[in-house]
């Protein structure tokens, strides 16, 4: 089962699809998220979001700052300031 | 009595506003399109971040150590009146109601002994204020055009406010701007910026796992407090945005409308003229024709 993600600036909806994997970097240490991860809330550091779109393909990162994540039964939402 | 001369002048005049005027129009509403779906665009992160503070809010304790952005100073003796307007005009009475409700504000807490202080964003909602509080206004941001404000820029805006409330400057900050509806229908709003105020209601999301935090409530709550008053500012400088279209937009077509019916009634009269003048010039032909 995949796992929805989203990610969100104050400009506009960046992203908004299913994926493998995440790999979110926490401001207490990086953390990845798949499918049917916990409830969860963490403030993000600045730095990339690793996407996994499937299981063994190539990561896609995108440089994020001022972000704030959350993992709740619909998936994962990353509220960043800024998204490249 | 004006001359047929003049009339024809008259004409060719309003004809050119009401081209500047139709051209106006159109611009606006190719504007407001922009502005509609910038506006659109922004609303999934302010409502997330709405439901987060509020959740996060309802779990936190007010003590000593919440963020004093959360529990207020204590106090409500000083209140800043952040007033957004646009930079310019021609926009019907789009800066003049805005300016208005501010200042309705104003007399009511300045007639309870409050002390009113303004921070304006927007040239033309500054000058109706400063005449009326000359000594009152604080700061004052010349936004330029609407539509091309960034988050960095109200990001910017959000921490100064935030840096003056921590100095101490006011106790409870207000922003005004103009909400937009319809193309027809933009309503000036009040809205409480500082401290930040938790919509009742929002927080009633049941979620039936325990959620983790990392790190603690508090900690998050400090992080998203400030980032909350720059997106709200964000967001009412994108509705100011669309409002400011659809009321110039409005504007000009009335604008238009009227110069239309100014042209139709001076044709009226340069032709009633011209054919007086000919019926003139015929009875002296006749007249000087029978005379022989």
């Amino acid at each position: 089962m995949p796992l929805h993600f989203e990610l969100v600036t104050p400009e506009k909806l960046v992203r908004s699809e299913e994926v493998y994997q995440v790999v979110v970097p926490g401001a207490e240490g990086d953390f990845g998220v798949l499918a049917n991860h916990a409830p969860f809330m963490a403030t993000v550091r600045d730095g990339n979001l690793t996407v996994y779109a499937e299981e063994k393909s190539q990561p896609e990162t995108i440089a994020i700052r001022g972000g704030f994540a959350e993992v709740n039964d619909k998936g994962l939402t990353v509220l960043a300031e800024h998204a490249e | 009595m004006a001359s047929l001369k003049a009339l024809k002048d008259r004409i060719g005049s309003v004809k050119s506003t009401q081209k500047i005027t139709k051209a106006m129009q159109m611009v606006a509403a190719a504007k407001l399109k922009r502005a509609q779906n910038a506006a659109e665009a922004g609303r999934p992160y302010a409502q997330r971040l709405e439901k987060v503070v509020a959740s996060l809010a309802s779990k936190v304790t007010i003590s000593s150590t919440t963020p004093k952005l959360l529990s207020g100073t204590g106090k409500d003796d000083v209140h800043l009146f952040v007033v957004a307007t646009s930079d310019k005009g021609l926009a019907g009475a789009f800066n003049a109601n805005i300016a208005r409700l501010a200042r309705r504000e104003a007399d009511k807490l300045i007639a309870q002994g409050k002390t009113v202080e303004f921070y304006t964003i927007g040239r033309k909602g500054r000058a109706v204020l400063r005449r009326l509080y000359p000594k009152q206004m604080k700061h004052a941001i010349e936004p330029g055009d609407l539509g091309k404000l960034t988050f960095d820029d109200a990001h910017e805006w959000a921490e100064d406010l935030i840096k003056r409330y921590e100095d101490g400057e006011f106790d409870v900050a207000h922003l005004f701007y103009s909400e937009f509806q319809s193309v027809l229908s933009q309503v000036p709003t009040q809205q409480q910026l500082i401290p930040v105020k938790i919509p009742e209601g929002a927080a009633e999301e049941k979620s039936s796992a325990a959620v983790e935090y990392e790190p603690d409530e508090e900690a998050i709550l400090a992080d998203l407090l400030p980032r909350n008053v720059a997106v709200q500012i964000f967001r009412a400088m994108r509705e100011n945005a669309a409002s400011e279209q659809g009321s110039k937009m409005t504007a000009m077509d009335n604008a238009t409308r009227n110069a239309g019916d100014l042209i139709k009634r001076l044709n009226i009269e340069y032709n009633r003229k011209r054919q007086a003048a000919i019926t003139t010039e015929l009875v002296e032909i006749i007249s000087g024709a029978e005379a022989l």
